[in-house]
């Protein structure tokens, strides 16, 4: 019990160091930013308290707005993706979910994959809309949208293998 | 009373969502309304610090870059001093009309974004220097942007990539005024719009900022005219400038302080509330 506290703990500081520190001075063709950092809130154990997964994402994207200067963009967005995420679950893997111990970190399997992508695709979305926040921008919104999916997905899923945990 | 806690326990979560939801919304909309206000910003020690650090490592890499720059701006300096006719009385930087040498205070870029529609900098100098929120920063090629907001060792910029930022600028040719854009596509490319009708321009003219702004000095470059454009509405023209500076790839900066700002602000409220 005490060992998953410590390695969300641990994931939670990687993954804003790893995000501020490499993907933040990552940028292709000018706006395309991969943003790993949601990772955590992908990982976070099934099962485990809700009301904590929603105060830490809510502090994951705070810290990340506090070093990009952007109000509460990360955060609205982190925290909506915690809040429905249950949802997504349900939709990616089936009613059962919870009987099921799902481990994202192993094998790619279609249902993974819908989820990551589900995941990705609600906090890009909310997070360009709330940056632009203007709807003349809805084309850009939109584009940046699906080329920073692309990017985030293929930078979480390296991140997933480089970190997968030596089978025991 | 017993049901009212009874719903409470039961939607703790969804509560918790509604209430932090609230907060963060209120963090944005905030931020998008008045950007003086802006209360989560990375003027602070936690973030300047680790900005810092992070720059501290990735500065060797630019290196040969900055070198030329400075090896750029040295000998327009000594071409400047050369051609003087009395080589003893050394001439202030021509480029900075109004501001005395020591009203500038060098600076550096430890962090900088450019892929966002409301771009920021975050610079190594702050209250501490006499850094204060509405100061303009330049560097050797041209304007950066305004100071925002300032902590005792750091201060953010708002930079000329943001669309929130308006800074008067002229055609260095004509004194035709009109106000500095940006529509957030293209970081080598901001807009001068509301330039009149009558103004004669041609492409590869130079932009300069203008004399009605307290901010900068009169006649500091920004960039040259690529492209232009009449406004359907207005019938004034839109002037897509490239830009001398590459926004991507800042070193050193300066920020001035302009001594007359306080005075002419000052004098402009007076004349306003006696009408």
């Amino acid at each position: 019990m005490n060992s998953t506290l410590l390695v969300n703990i641990l994931r939670f500081i990687l993954l804003l160091a790893l995000q501020i520190g490499v993907f933040n001075n990552m940028t292709f063709l000018g706006y395309i930013m991969p943003l790993p950092y949601m990772l955590f809130i992908i990982l976070y154990p099934v099962n485990s308290n809700r009301s904590a997964l929603l105060i830490s994402s809510f502090f994951l994207g705070l810290i990340m707005d506090l070093f990009s200067n952007s109000g509460g963009i990360h955060a609205t967005a982190c925290l909506l993706l915690a809040f429905y995420r249950p949802y997504l679950f349900k939709f990616a893997f089936g009613v059962s979910y919870e009987y099921q111990t799902i481990k994202l970190n192993e094998a790619l399997t279609p249902e993974r994959f819908t989820f990551i992508l589900l995941a990705v695709v609600i906090h890009h979305f909310t997070l360009f809309i709330l940056e632009a926040f203007q709807v003349s921008f809805i084309w850009d919104i939109l584009l940046r949208t699906v080329l920073s999916t692309i990017f985030t997905i293929i930078s979480c899923i390296i991140i997933i293998y480089l970190i997968k945990p030596n089978k025991r | 009373m017993q049901q009212i806690f009874n719903f409470i326990f039961k939607n703790s979560s969804r509560l918790l969502f509604l209430l932090l939801l609230s907060v963060s919304l209120l963090l944005t909309i905030q931020s998008h309304s008045y950007h003086k206000s802006r209360i989560i910003s990375s003027a602070n020690f936690l973030t300047g610090g680790v900005y810092e650090k992070i720059n501290n490592i990735t500065e060797y890499l630019n290196l040969k870059t900055e070198n030329d720059a400075l090896a750029l701006e040295n000998a327009r300096l000594k071409s400047m001093l050369f051609n003087m006719k009395d080589t003893a009385s050394v001439k202030k930087v021509e480029n900075l009309k109004g501001v005395a040498p020591e009203d500038i205070v060098v600076s550096k870029v430890i962090h900088n974004t450019y892929n966002t529609h409301e771009n920021f900098l975050t610079l190594n100098s702050g209250a501490n220097d006499g850094v204060k929120p509405d100061m303009g920063v330049i560097n050797s090629l041209g304007i950066v942007g305004i100071i925002d907001k300032t902590s005792p060792k750091y201060s953010t910029v708002v930079s000329i990539l943001n669309v929130k930022s308006q800074i008067n600028a002229k055609i260095k040719k004509s004194n035709h005024f009109g106000s500095l854009t940006w529509n957030g596509k293209s970081t080598g490319f901001v807009q001068l719009i509301d330039v009149p009708r009558l103004a004669n321009i041609r492409k590869g003219d130079t932009i300069v900022t203008g004399g009605q702004s307290v901010i900068f000095p009169e006649n500091i470059n920004i960039g040259t005219i690529h492209k232009v454009y009449t406004q359907t509405e207005t019938n004034y023209y839109v002037i897509d400038v490239k830009l001398f500076n590459d926004m991507t790839n800042l070193g050193h900066v300066y920020i001035i302080k302009s001594k007359d700002r306080d005075e002419v602000n000052n004098l402009e409220k007076e004349s306003k509330s006696n009408e």
